[in-house]
């Protein structure tokens, strides 16, 4: 078959059309349906099996005392139990949100920042890209243990610098105060998959915008606020929502970091999910750990719609017709 | 005018440079560090470079584990993780993008809808069912979703599908021609393209999967090598020039990948930042 022809059509390239007509589906309309159901089966039934069922599952059972093999409906015991008497629950709720608000607006704000001046032309340029996003391509387990290394309390990278210039270092990792700046120092060094999406769209952004600015005097400072933001506030926005997905799903760098799991120092590290994970796989509370896992799935929702409310007033909608 | 922007491009060339140092800075001390003799490892103040760099150290760090069962390992699941990727969202899309049946605008919002689920919102369900399936401690539970399409990858492959006329696919059905073979043999050559981005995707993904592994995997001969980083490091192995060494090694296929696909690997990105 080396023709690629679609006009030389073959008996066996409809043999599935002919299997239709045969069992009484005459109708152009309902072999449509019929196909279009076909490729998307794969889908319905990972949806089914992988995210919808589950989430059922976990739902009823939230409401019961269960450890994968008894089951004992308890009513809203497991909620009452989430908020009243786990005091891990708030704790790795706080460290969340702490990391969540200082993570966010940093790696956003990096990833812009970059993106802006890697989008003019400067000597260099395709090398400096490739730099800058070099590190987001340094993934797993490895990176995590470079960032232990480089963060080492007395003899690490970090901290010398810091003496040469004069400054004491904090103990990062070893002290539960210094720990999420710890982790969000890595991800600034790893925004560089952040910066690619602002860089993508700067350069759609036509230059005469930028000409015309600075015709009427608009100073460089004005011209990113008043052009360059108002355009990239889409992708902003994106990665806001899908940045407060992620940073309610952090949980490896808790989990690497602290070493076993645990959290520590001090739980600093214990973050929503650990927490969560170490519930379900360590002491088997698996209708408890459903129960939080709902109480996650509602916070990341309420946070997705605020977010969504709250775009209106500064995402820039190009006549609609972006979406 | 034109000396001040001559200057003002001097400086940012000047935080640009300095910059780079501080993103290189770290990927080149974890290859010193690999380099470098246990005392030198300690010393302090710590040295840039060491005296006299071991190669060995790779040899010797990959053989304090059986690294290489677990490189095989993840050779399995990224395999059959890009076969799944690929097969599955290029097929899933195709019906999103060139038919029209009943109901598909309402199932494709679900589509959008389901990529801003978090993840461990299923994860201790679908744990229960891989148990209850008795597929703990195989690969099956790391494997078998990727058959079933990724949101995001449906979506980015759908509005792959939508760049290509319709004219052709309609024409062929005029002709006689059933889906499947359009998909198969007229589709497919057009999306190579994308394909090649979400099988990259999914190489990254799987390469470096650590949470997936640590929970499904409990037999040390079955362990992936993110896995059996952690386990090595875990031990009390702290021979950080070792760890290094070994850290290093597990990051190599992505970036020779990323170097002869560079392209493929950023296109991936920005679609993701279609999505609005």
């Amino acid at each position: 078959m080396q023709d690629k022809e679609p006009f030389l059509i073959e008996r066996r390239h409809y043999m599935f059309g002919k299997i239709l007509f045969k069992f009484g589906v005459r109708k152009q309309k309902t072999r449509e349906n019929i196909y279009g159901y076909i490729f998307i089966l794969p889908w319905l039934i990972g949806l089914l099996a992988f995210t919808l069922g589950p989430m059922i599952f976990s739902f009823i059972t939230s409401f019961a005392d269960y450890n994968m093999l008894k089951i004992d409906f308890i009513g809203i015991g497991n909620y009452t139990r989430m908020f009243t008497k786990d005091q891990l629950f708030w704790k790795s709720l706080g460290n969340t949100a702490i990391y969540a608000v200082m993570n966010i607006p940093l790696v956003t704000a990096g990833g812009v920042i970059v993106a802006v001046i890697l989008n003019k032309s400067i000597f260099g340029l395709r090398t400096f890209r490739t730099i800058y996003y070099l590190p987001s391509i340094m993934v797993g387990v490895g990176t995590y243990f470079l960032w232990m290394l480089l963060l080492d309390p007395a003899n690490g990278l970090v901290n010398t610098v810091l003496g040469v210039i004069g400054i004491q270092g904090p103990a990062w990792l070893t002290d539960p105060n210094w720990t999420k700046p710890a982790i969000i120092l890595m991800h600034l060094w790893g925004l560089g998959g952040q910066m690619l999406l602002y860089l993508a769209r700067l350069q759609s952004i036509p230059q005469d915008y930028y000409e015309a600015a600075a015709l009427d005097g608009a100073s460089s400072f004005r011209q990113f606020r008043s052009i360059t933001v108002p355009l990239l506030s889409p992708i902003i926005f994106y990665n806001l929502t899908i940045g407060i997905i992620g940073a309610f799903q952090i949980f490896q760098e808790g989990y690497i970091f602290s070493g076993d799991g645990s959290g520590k120092p001090a739980g600093s590290l214990l973050f929503y999910n650990l927490h969560l994970w170490n519930q379900a796989f360590k002491n088997f509370k698996t209708g408890y750990a459903n129960a939080m896992c709902w109480f996650l799935f509602a916070v990341v929702m309420v946070m997705t719609l605020i977010n969504q409310k709250l775009s209106k007033k500064w995402v820039y909608e190009e006549d609609g017709s972006n979406g | 005018m034109v000396k001040k922007k001559k200057i003002g491009d001097l400086i940012l060339f000047i935080v640009l440079c300095l910059g780079a140092v501080i993103i290189l800075i770290p990927i080149a001390w974890m290859v010193s560090t690999a380099l470098k003799s246990a005392p030198e490892v300690a010393a302090y103040p710590p040295r840039l470079l060491p005296e006299k760099p071991l190669f060995e150290n790779f040899a010797i760090a990959w053989n304090k584990a059986p690294f290489t069962r677990y490189t095989i390992n993840t050779l399995i699941i990224v395999f059959f993780n890009i076969i799944g990727g690929v097969f599955s969202n290029s097929f899933i899309a195709y019906g999103f993008a060139k038919i029209n049946f009943k109901g598909k605008a309402f199932l494709f919002n679900i589509v959008l809808a389901t990529m801003m689920i978090p993840g461990f919102v299923t994860l201790v369900p679908t744990y229960v069912i891989f148990s209850k399936l008795h597929w703990v401690n195989t690969y099956l539970p790391l494997i078998v979703p990727m058959f079933f399409g990724n949101a995001f990858h449906i979506f980015m492959m759908r509005q792959f599908y939508r760049t290509i006329p319709n004219e052709l696919s309609e024409a062929a059905r005029v002709d006689g021609a059933g889906h499947f073979y359009i998909w198969g043999k007229l589709m497919m050559p057009l999306v190579k393209p994308v394909m090649a981005t979400v099988a990259l995707i999914n190489f990254k993904g799987a390469w470096s999967d650590f949470q997936g592994p640590l929970l499904y995997l409990s037999d040390r001969t079955k362990y992936t090598l993110q896995l059996g980083l952690q386990v090595f490091k875990g031990q009390g192995f702290t021979e950080w020039n070792y760890l290094m060494a070994v850290s290093f090694l597990s990051m190599i296929p992505i970036l020779i990948l990323f170097f002869c696909f560079q392209n493929y690997f950023i296109q991936g990105m920005n679609v993701g930042g279609a999505v609005k």
